[in-house]
């Protein structure tokens, strides 16, 4: 079992996602990035949709009450076991009572903790991902104890560690499909779209990411149609959207672009104030 | 059936959108849910998810989609198959609205703009059947076709912050119930006490979180106070049986 001493900013349990139940207006959440969460279970030898913890901006301090292994991705914010620095993307060894706690975020935005075997707090529609309406709490909260599964050190050496691509956190680039509604764009707006920087406004969360520029926007909203984490939407003021994991299924804005995954992953590692640019994927 | 001119598009690496002109209509929803119903009866293994909404579907494959033209030729090779499926017949459901004021905080509102009595909004929004073109917005929203063009008001300059559970409202000529907390930008004409969305108990109504599919019909019945505050608990309690009967065609 884990502890929450202290919560953090905006602390919550991911897998992959809650998918199939779309259809029924389902948002599909999941880890916003999920190369650095794959990275985390890997390390530790768990399955790819085990769950794990998102902690987004700033950390939350837990304490462990059963020994296990556990791995930090993702944003580095600087983490600390019993007050030792610890490094990222590394499995360690964690006793009974040790603490785990963060300090200065160093780069990113979102980082991951796997444990050993994932986190069994309730599955909801094949999923734990938390989601308001649907998971019983939407985030983690102060004095929660998470279930764990104990993990005993053996002889068994967990030395699994890797370099990450920094690339992944500095990268502007964010590569993306045309939208549905991309060639209704003028040759001026696409061109704009593309060539333009676009910088990440203080609008964003795990439902979608907005941006400082306005566009010179003529479209006209279309019937509501389907949409995406990932599909970038052009409102009628002239303000982009992009879609995040926690979306809604359905709406009724163009949708000029669509996101790679990758890059749902990379602008889920973005800070207010940071730009970015479209590449239209080939 | 299969006299629309279909587009189909790669929307992301696993995913393809197909579109009808983009129109509202039975016709069209006709086709857009025979289309789907055959797409998930010949897909079963390669596909998370195949959503639609007024004039489209969205098809989410569990894997990267290697070859583009390969995967839609199978797909219009399903559209024009005369392969015969077992259509699911459509259900009409009977949903207790309370339009009290206390819940139908903007009934005043629209029956001084166009200028019928509260008794007839009641009467118009109620007598009508509406017909379910898909779920989408929040978990459980129905999105409804069918609003008697007399009582269409236009949405709101600025949302609530916060709409109730179960709040029926009118938004332009669509009328919906929110099945959670939320903001949005509908005028309030009542509440209806029912769960539209059921997490802790996918068993009922189904088999599936929601009772409704696309296709259904709904038509709205009105309630007093008192029996609102019973429903509330019968619901909750999750003993609620929605009164409902199978339609044909």
């Amino acid at each position: 079992m884990v502890k929450v001493i202290n919560a953090g900013f905006y602390t919550t349990i991911q897998d992959l996602g809650r998918f199939g139940f779309q259809k029924y207006g389902v948002p599909v959440s999941g880890v916003m990035d999920n190369y650095s969460a794959r990275i985390a279970n890997a390390l530790l030898g768990n399955e790819e949709n085990e769950a794990i913890l998102e902690i987004t901006m700033s950390g939350p301090t837990l304490q462990f009450n059963c020994n296990t292994i556990i791995c930090v991705s993702g944003a580095d914010f600087s983490p600390k076991l019993n007050d030792n620095p610890i490094k990222i993307n590394h499995a360690i060894y964690v006793k009974e009572h040790d603490v785990l706690s963060f300090d200065n975020p160093k780069y990113g935005f979102r980082c991951y903790l796997a444990v050993s075997r994932g986190f069994q707090t309730e599955i909801v529609m094949n999923s734990r991902s938390m989601y308001n309406e649907i998971t019983s709490q939407n985030t983690i909260s102060t004095n929660d104890e998470l279930s764990i599964l104990e993990h005993s050190v053996s002889s068994e050496r967990k030395n699994a560690s890797i370099r990450i691509d920094l690339n992944h956190f500095t990268t502007k680039k964010l590569e993306a499909f045309k939208g549905p509604e991309y060639e209704l764009l003028t040759k001026n707006q696409q061109q704009q779209l593309l060539l333009e920087e676009f910088t990440i406004s203080k609008d964003n969360n795990r439902m979608a990411y907005q941006f400082d520029e306005v566009f010179e926007n003529t479209l006209e909203p279309i019937i509501t149609s389907l949409v995406l984490p990932g599909t970038v939407q052009l409102t009628p003021s002239g303000s982009l959207i992009v879609l995040m994991r926690d979306c809604q299924t359905t709406g009724g804005y163009p949708r000029v672009l669509q996101l790679s995954d990758a890059a749902i992953n990379v602008l889920s590692q973005k800070v207010t104030g940071n730009k970015i640019h479209f590449k239209i994927k080939e | 059936m299969n006299d629309f001119q279909l587009t189909y598009k790669q929307f992301s690496e696993c995913s393809i959108l197909i579109e009808w002109p983009s129109i509202i209509d039975k016709k069209t929803l006709e086709d857009v849910l025979f289309y789907k119903e055959k797409l998930e009866n010949t897909l079963v293994k390669e596909i998370i998810d195949i959503k639609s909404a007024y004039s489209s579907i969205l098809i989410s494959y569990n894997s990267i989609i290697e070859n583009i033209y390969d995967r839609k030729s199978v797909l219009k090779d399903i559209y024009s198959s005369k392969i015969s499926i077992l259509s699911k017949p459509s259900t009409l459901w009977k949903i207790p609205v309370c339009y009290d004021e206390e819940f139908g905080l903007d009934l005043e509102e629209i029956s001084i703009e166009i200028k019928r009595s509260k008794q007839e909004i009641i009467t118009l929004h109620s007598e009508a059947i509406y017909t379910v073109y898909f779920i989408g917005f929040l978990p459980g929203f129905l999105y409804l076709g069918g609003l008697n063009n007399a009582i269409n008001f236009p949405r709101k300059a600025t949302p609530r912050l916060q709409i109730e559970r179960g709040a029926v409202a009118i938004g332009g000529n669509q009328t919906g119930v929110y099945p959670c907390i939320s903001p949005g930008g509908w005028n309030i004409i009542g509440n209806s006490p029912i769960n539209f969305f059921n997490v802790s108990n996918p068993d009922s109504y189904r088999d599936t979180p929601c009772f409704a599919n696309p296709g259904d019909k709904i038509q709205f019945y009105p309630i007093t106070l008192k029996k609102h505050c019973d429903i509330t608990t019968l619901a909750k309690a999750g003993v609620f049986q929605l009164e409902s009967e199978v339609i044909r065609g």
